[in-house]
């Protein structure tokens, strides 16, 4: 995707707690159609950036830029409706609630749909699909609650997917989970990016990262270090000295 | 057990048919009175559980609406409402002082849809907190009603209260009217929580309940949703309290807005189950009965509250779900005993 504009861009972000700077001066644009990459050590503020971008946190200073426009304050029920949704990075599911219905709640409801039945019947069409494609098929009618930590990740990425998002920021989908599901987690996300849609995604395992990323944006101590295509960050001494050094 | 399952109908329907034939079986006044009072704590219950058993909010200032409800209706049918004039009351009052016969009841749905639009800013205001901070906020708002209730003398007669005229209603079967009366409201709840259940509302009620922030996150309008329920629930609470005002024909501000109604709507919650439909009832069914004849049988000593106490802190140690919840779980444990365990443990270290 060359030339594409950006559809979420940040400018100067800044959050602290208390003595802690998470996220300082942060800018950065995910350009639209690609898979950008967030990285950096443990603690280094990535989940912060996140929480900032998504509206479950507010910046002390900094702007957010979703789609061209400005997001003043952000906040995490708009934000999904205009088509930018996130993951959780310990899986945020419903556990009580079967995997079905996990799915519907997470469709874009009308006001005048609180009284539509709770599980209708394009829901459970779209539901299927998508649980299909994630191999969460048979489970359908299971409590969500009795799934593996791993398949607990797929869900919620398939549940996000149901409004049809255009951006979705996924933090570290593959940590915990078996090697098969890797997988799986990383053809879903060659796939979602093919039909067109934008990730961003804080990612721990290396490999994936570079095999998979336009772009990758490195954060150490809530800065930004390196912004750039893998091959070039990959080599860039500011970021080998951040993992590795000090 | 997440949500209702769909409930048989013929389930409600024989459930309703019972406590329907009970007032005919039983004639006896002081049986009937005690179904009066059952059914209105499985109302109360059914209320408070539709909006605090489905999301999670624990209210502790449900009663309030329950007392707005027991003015409002006291106000429009007494003989000495300080909110008319006198003189009006003295020309009526021949055509009062026969009772107001059914009339209550007919009045009572527009008496819950107005509680219910009168709760919206209400519970607006106390929405803005979760949790602990919820159920407190909720419980101050309990005690500014009574205390209004003291004090708006204008309105309620303050201390003096307020008196119905007592319905000509035959004496032999006196309580009939107002057991139906709570019946039919209990009815109306259960049909507006089978409703919430089995709909997007409930689903997404559901959903705030076991995780908020998540839920917000997917876009369901957190607030809106739980804004609705609290009407329809606090509506439902009100018109309870119509009928009861009318049936005590006197009432008072420490007891149309007292702490005892609000934990004899609760402790039935919990022990039926929350957020199942029948759980409410059952706790009710089972816990009033019991309380009334002990009331009945030892005089009006409070000693039923130790009782309720002691009930309260079983449930918790005992069966925390409440009972049909556990019914429940022992059922999926039959369902899927043997079969190989697909849970793991929950928090994986994140690499
Ligand atoms: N709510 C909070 N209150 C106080 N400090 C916080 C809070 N959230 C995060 N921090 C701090 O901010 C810093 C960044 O944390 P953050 O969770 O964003 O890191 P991360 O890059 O996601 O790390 P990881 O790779 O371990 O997930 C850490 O020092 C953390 O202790
Ligand atoms: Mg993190």
């Amino acid at each position: 995707m060359t030339a594409a504009a950006a559809l979420l861009e940040s400018d100067a972000l800044t959050k602290r707690f208390g003595g802690v700077t998470a996220v300082e001066e942060c800018s950065l644009a995910v350009q639209s159609g690609s898979i950008t990459a967030l990285i950096g050590p443990n603690g280094s503020g990535k989940t912060t950036l996140f929480n900032l971008l998504t509206g479950y946190d507010f910046a002390d200073s900094g702007a957010v830029r979703f789609d061209g426009r400005a997001v003043r304050r952000p906040n995490p029920i708009a934000l999904y409706r205009a088509g930018l949704t996130r993951t959780f990075q310990q899986a945020r599911i419903f556990p009580q609630l079967s995997l079905i219905e996990n799915m519907t709640v997470a469709v874009h409801q009308p006001w005048r749909a609180i009284v539509y039945p709770a599980v209708r019947r394009a829901d459970r069409e779209r539901a299927h699909e998508l649980l299909e494609e994630f191999g969460l098929a048979r489970l359908v009618e299971e409590r969500a609650g009795r799934l593996s930590y791993g398949q607990k990740k797929l869900l919620e990425f398939a549940t996000v997917l149901m409004s049809k998002p255009r951006l979705v920021l996924l933090d570290e989908p593959t940590a915990g989970v078996n090697p098969v599901m890797v997988e799986k987690i990383e053809e879903r996300i060659r796939a979602l990016h093919a039909r067109g849609l934008t990730l961003l995604v804080v990612e721990h395992n290396m490999p994936l990262v570079m095999g998979l990323c336009d772009r990758v944006i490195v954060l150490d101590h809530g800065r930004k270090i390196a912004d750039g295509p893998p091959a070039e960050v990959q080599h860039d001494p500011a970021v080998l000295d951040a993992y590795l050094g000090t | 057990m997440t949500a209702i399952r769909p409930f048989g109908l013929v389930r409600g329907l024989v459930i309703v048919g019972a406590l329907a034939a009970f007032p005919f079986v039983f004639n006896e006044h002081w049986l009937v009175n005690i179904g009066v009072f059952t059914l209105m704590y499985a109302a109360l219950a059914t209320a408070w559980n539709m909006f605090a058993g489905y999301s999670g909010y624990i209210s502790l200032g449900h009663v309030a609406f329950f007392g707005i409800g027991a003015y409002t209706v006291a106000n429009t049918f007494s003989v000495s409402s300080p909110l008319r004039g006198s003189a009006y009351s003295f020309t009526s009052h021949a055509f009062m002082s026969i009772g107001s016969g059914y009339r209550p009841f007919y009045v009572l749905p527009l008496v819950g849809l107005a509680v219910a639009l009168l709760s919206v800013p209400i519970g607006w205001v106390a929405l803005r907190t979760r949790a602990i901070t919820f159920a407190i906020v909720t419980l101050t708002l309990l005690f500014v009603f009574q205390n209004l209730a003291f004090n708006l003398r204008g309105v309620t007669n303050g201390s003096s209260g307020l008196s119905v005229p007592t319905p000509n209603f035959p004496v032999e079967t006196y309580e009939r009217p107002f057991y139906f009366a709570m019946l039919g409201v209990l009815v109306l709840g259960l049909l507006l929580s089978w409703h919430i259940g089995r709909n997007k509302l409930g689903l997404m009620l559901f959903a705030i309940r076991e995780d908020e922030e998540k839920a917000r996150g997917l876009g369901v309008r957190t607030t809106g949703v739980k804004l609705v329920t609290f009407a329809l629930s606090a509506g439902l609470t009100a018109m309870a309290g119509g009928v009861w005002a009318y049936y005590l024909t006197y009432i008072y501000p420490q007891f149309a807005v007292d702490p005892l109604v609000m934990i004899g709507s609760v402790v039935p919650v919990f022990l039926g189950g929350r957020g199942t439909l029948w759980g409410p009832v059952l706790g009710a069914l089972i816990l009033v009965p019991a309380q009334q004849y002990m009331a009945y049988r030892l005089g009006a000593s409070e000693l039923y509250l130790v009782g309720y106490a002691a009930v309260f802190v079983v449930i918790l140690l005992v069966l925390p779900r409440g009972i049909l919840p556990s019914l429940g779980d022992a059922y999926e444990r039959w369902r899927y005993r043997g079969a190989r365990v697909t849970v793991q443990p929950e928090e994986v270290p994140a690499a």
